[in-house]
């Protein structure tokens, strides 16, 4: 008789939740009848780094950082198809050459358009 | 908790029965798995490194996983020299490590501030903030001195009792497990010391 094929699933799921949660709760009994907790002001803080943290994690960042983003992407993504397009220059049809030209335009209209509009200026 | 015989529990060994107490297994566990903190000062923390690294390899004796969190951190290893712009965040991880905690004071500067003890920005010894469990002197110390360190400490480890008046000091509620963080003052450290740790030696003038 095979057993049934869930079976080692239902096995392999108990093995999964004991193996955890039985250290954790050996150290929960532990720390009840032994160990005295001793919370305080550094212990409980958030950062663990040695500095005490300055202001407030829940910050608002400039929508300028936006801009930069996509002008990114727009070198990025040029540098990204430029490489390969230069390794197989010399084997490329005219077609291709055309297309790489057409996407380098489309790009650089990107650029020119971002910089006609002032978006390379950082305002403070 | 009654210590167990020494000749019956051999006796029992050779008739294939172990016999031990929860004290011994606790300790034994701890002490094969202490969790160094993973932080370095200067040059001691090459040695620290080498320590850890394949040829002198830590892991031998349990100490290979260096946390980079105090919260997970069992030892606070600390290498170097100890500048008072360094000494208050040492106390603030030293604070933020779970009980129990344990500290090596690495090679001459952790000590006493070592060669740059005259220096006006060297804490002249971490002990004067933190309790020390073993001192390394060396500038910088070799790793196996830093091994035997190490192993003096499992041995410390090992002798904690779990209960009576004489149990270990995170097991005390009265016993702190934080200690006070130094402010910058305007020319030192304030205060210069814990006065519950350190007391600097008097000298008595006789005439």
């Amino acid at each position: 008789m095979t057993p049934n094929p869930y079976l080692f699933i239902i096995i392999f799921v108990g093995v999964a939740l004991v193996f955890p949660v039985l250290p954790l709760g050996l150290a929960w009994l532990w720390r009840k009848f032994f160990q005295p907790p001793k919370p305080g002001p550094d212990k409980m803080s958030i950062y663990e780094c040695g500095v005490e943290s300055i202001g407030d994690a829940q910050i608002q960042f400039r929508s300028q950082y936006y801009l930069y983003a996509i002008i990114f992407l727009i070198f990025d993504v040029e540098a990204i198809f430029l490489v390969p397009f230069a390794v197989a220059f010399t084997g490329l049809p005219v077609g291709a050459f055309i297309a790489i030209l057409v996407f380098l335009l489309l790009l650089i209209e990107g650029l020119v358009w971002a910089w006609g509009k002032g978006c390379l200026n950082w305002y403070q | 908790m009654d210590e167990i015989d020494e000749n019956l529990r051999r006796e029992l060994q050779r008739q294939g029965v172990w016999v031990t107490s929860m004290q011994e297994l606790y300790n034994w566990g701890r002490k094969n798995s202490i969790w160094p903190l993973q932080f370095g000062l200067a040059c001691c923390a090459i040695e620290m490194i080498a320590t850890a690294a394949s040829r002198y390899d830590i892991a031998r004796f349990g100490g290979e996983i260096f946390r980079p969190s105090p919260r997970q951190a069992d030892l606070m290893i600390v290498a170097g020299t100890v500048t008072k712009k360094m000494a208050p965040q040492i106390v603030r991880l030293y604070n933020q490590m779970a009980d129990p905690k344990y500290v090596i004071s690495m090679g001459a500067c952790a000590i006493s501030g070592g060669p740059f003890k005259q220096g006006y920005n060297v804490l002249k010894g971490i002990d004067r903030y933190i309790p020390v469990d073993v001192y390394i002197p060396g500038c910088p110390p070799r790793p196996e001195a830093l091994l035997h360190a190490f192993m003096e400490l499992q041995r410390k480890i090992d002798e904690q009792k779990l209960s009576g008046v004489d149990k270990a000091a995170h097991l005390k509620p009265e016993q702190p497990s934080e200690f006070p963080v130094p402010k910058f003052g305007e020319h030192d450290l304030e205060p210069p010391a814990n006065p519950d740790l350190f007391q600097p030696p008097k000298i008595e003038r006789r005439s």
